[in-house]
């Protein structure tokens, strides 16, 4: 007779639809407790709420005048908080591999991987917070934008549409980040790897700029890399002009994104060690 | 659940790193309600054989169970038996210790309702209650080691995985931490532990098996590990190389098969107070004096000695009160 099964009730175990409830209740679980870090740490909020507001201040203020946008009507500042949306979920995106990097150097992820709970609930825990605090972000830095002459153009329900490409946007960068966290496994070269190449992807951008003025082989980049397809729908969605094209860009960007980085980053985790 | 006295079942198990063979073909069995002992050097693959028994690796080659579940094919139904506790305080340093440990609770799919009782019932336990509301990045070292072993502890597993425990820890918590291993031990639970704390092993491990270079080298209960060795082992420190040496020669035929050397101490393992005398005569005969001369029961790091030819550890411990003759001059 087994002496191990007798007297401790075991935890009750999931199977068929149970199972996908307890893929659930994990994930929550997850993102509430990455959710929490904030909180505790007030300080990753603040800086990743100030950088943004920094740059909407001083790109209205310092280059509100000098900036020549060919054939945009409005006042520069309505041409920049397109892209600054974009550019603060980018940036923003960094914290998916801190973490990651951090809980594998840690140990979590190996105690984590020791548990019954569903194999998908630490990453997609991990990318559903870093959307909760795009949410939270973005909706202070809107109001920063409002505060300072920024206007929308078109209607409230392309302005929610425009916001919500932005968000699905960010939660796409969060698996690529979360993958990088992953294979680096150390979050300050996680910080420091993410840096770089992400400065080129929001600065060789019509994020803040029109491409226009730039060479021809940069422009062939800028044109039609994710950061700019996306800041260009947003702007289209939030001012007016032609939208199809550049949301169907994104949205093409974002699935082509999540497909290739969401097995990628499931497969990583499975072997993270 | 095959119907089975084994908790844990490990046979051939391999594991490769690149060209790294981390395991090489290692087997042993952990019966139900006992405490095992992986005794070895680090990098002997202890804790690549914990990382396979938690599924946290797939074997190369080979099989282990743990409570009749295969550790690959029925991975999850192992994981809801095991409770692990890595070498590393795995525990989210923003979350307070209660709620490191409702998060375990939650994610080991325990029923609401008893996972925060279970939380309070642990840190106190663990001498936590005071700092249980408290973010864990302000706790100390001994602190968050106590809160990972509790972590590990929350859904009650059958089947607890320990890899070293107890490095970091204070003696306290130490003595603390083995008091609790005892007690779930005599609850029914079945404890693997790893150590390259010799004393350790001998103290709670029923059974023990010595890896070394992913191989199993010697198994068996502490007290046949250490009767490989005769009952006393003899230190004799000669005080400069050059005695030593001459006093090796000496001794070729003394104890059983002879004196090791280290450095100018030899070391002899014996039957009888005989051998003592025998050796202490011939010396005497030969004008060589000792600087001091240890008489002691055999350890496990003795053993390690003999089977390996090397220190378990890096700085061997005291022995566990010898019997110091003293400067005999």
């Amino acid at each position: 007779m087994s002496q191990t099964s007798i007297a401790i009730p075991l935890p009750t175990e999931h199977h068929g639809l149970s199972r996908l409830s307890g893929a659930v209740s994990d994930t929550l679980a997850m993102a509430g407790r990455n959710l929490i870090t904030y909180r505790r740490v007030p300080q990753l909020l603040i800086f990743s709420t100030i950088q943004p507001v920094i740059f909407v201040l001083l790109f209205r203020y310092v280059f509100g005048g000098a900036v020549r946008l060919p054939g945009f009507p409005y006042p520069y500042v309505d041409y920049l908080m397109p892209g600054v949306f974009v550019q603060l979920t980018v940036f923003g995106a960094i914290a998916a591999a801190v973490g990651m990097a951090s809980d594998l150097k840690s140990g979590l992820l190996e105690r984590f991987r020791s548990l019954p709970m569903a194999r998908s609930a630490v990453l997609a825990g991990r990318t559903i917070g870093d959307f909760a605090r795009n949410v939270f972000v973005m909706v202070l830095v809107i109001l920063v934008g409002f505060a300072v002459g920024f206007r929308v153009h078109t209607n409230v329900v392309l302005f929610l549409a425009g916001i919500g490409l932005v968000l699905l946007f960010a939660y796409s960068l969060s698996w690529i980040f979360a993958l990088v966290g992953l294979a680096v496994g150390d979050p300050e070269t996680a910080q420091a790897a993410a840096f770089p190449i992400l400065a080129p992807l929001v600065f060789a951008s019509s994020a803040f700029v029109s491409t226009e003025t730039m060479p021809g082989w940069l422009r062939a980049f800028a044109d039609h890399q994710p950061v700019s397809v996306t800041a260009s729908a947003v702007r289209a969605l939030l001012q007016g002009g032609p939208t199809t094209s550049y949301v169907l860009q994104s949205l093409a960007w974002i699935v082509v994104i999540i497909a290739v980085a969401a097995p990628l980053a499931v497969r990583r985790y499975r072997r993270a060690v | 659940m095959r119907q089975d006295d084994a908790a844990i079942r490990v046979e051939g198990l391999t594991k490769r790193f690149g060209s790294l063979v981390a395991l090489d073909g290692i087997d042993f069995e952990v019966p139900a309600g006992t405490v095992f002992g992986l005794l070895g050097p680090n990098g002997a693959g202890k804790t690549t054989a914990i990382r396979i028994l938690t599924t946290i690796l797939t074997p190369d080659a080979g099989r282990a169970e743990v409570l009749g579940h295969d550790v690959v094919r029925e991975a999850e139904a192992v994981r809801y038996r095991i409770g692990l506790a890595g070498q590393f305080a795995a525990v989210d340093p923003n979350l307070t210790g209660s709620e490191n440990l409702r998060l375990v609770g939650r994610l080991a799919q325990m029923p609401r309702e008893s996972i925060r009782p279970r939380s309070v019932e642990l840190l106190e336990r663990f001498d936590l209650a005071d700092a249980a509301d408290r973010p864990v990045r302000t706790y100390s070292g001994g602190m968050r080691r106590r809160l990972d072993v509790a972590a590990a502890l929350v859904q009650r597993p059958p089947v607890l995985f320990l890899d070293e425990p107890t490095t970091g820890l204070d003696l306290q918590s130490r003595n603390a931490l083995w008091e609790t291993i005892r007690e779930l031990v005599a609850g029914g639970t079945t404890v693997l532990l790893t150590t390259q704390y010799l004393e350790e092993a001998d103290r709670l491990a029923e059974r023990l098996a010595v890896v070394d270079g992913g191989k199993v080298i010697a198994e068996g209960t502490p007290a046949e590990l250490k009767a490989r060795l005769g009952n006393t082992v003899i230190e004799i420190a000669m005080g400069d190389e050059t005695a030593a040496l001459r006093a090796q020669a000496l001794l070729a035929r003394a104890g059983d098969g002879g004196p090791e050397r280290e450095g100018s101490t030899l070391r002899l393992s014996s039957d009888g107070p005989r051998v003592l005398m025998d050796v202490l005569r011939s010396l005497d005969g030969e004008g060589l004096s000792p600087a001091s001369i240890t008489v002691r029961d055999p350890s496990l790091d003795d053993v390690f000695l003999t089977l390996t030819g090397r220190h378990a550890e890096p700085v061997t411990e005291p022995a566990a009160e010898p019997a110091q003759i003293g400067a005999a001059r």
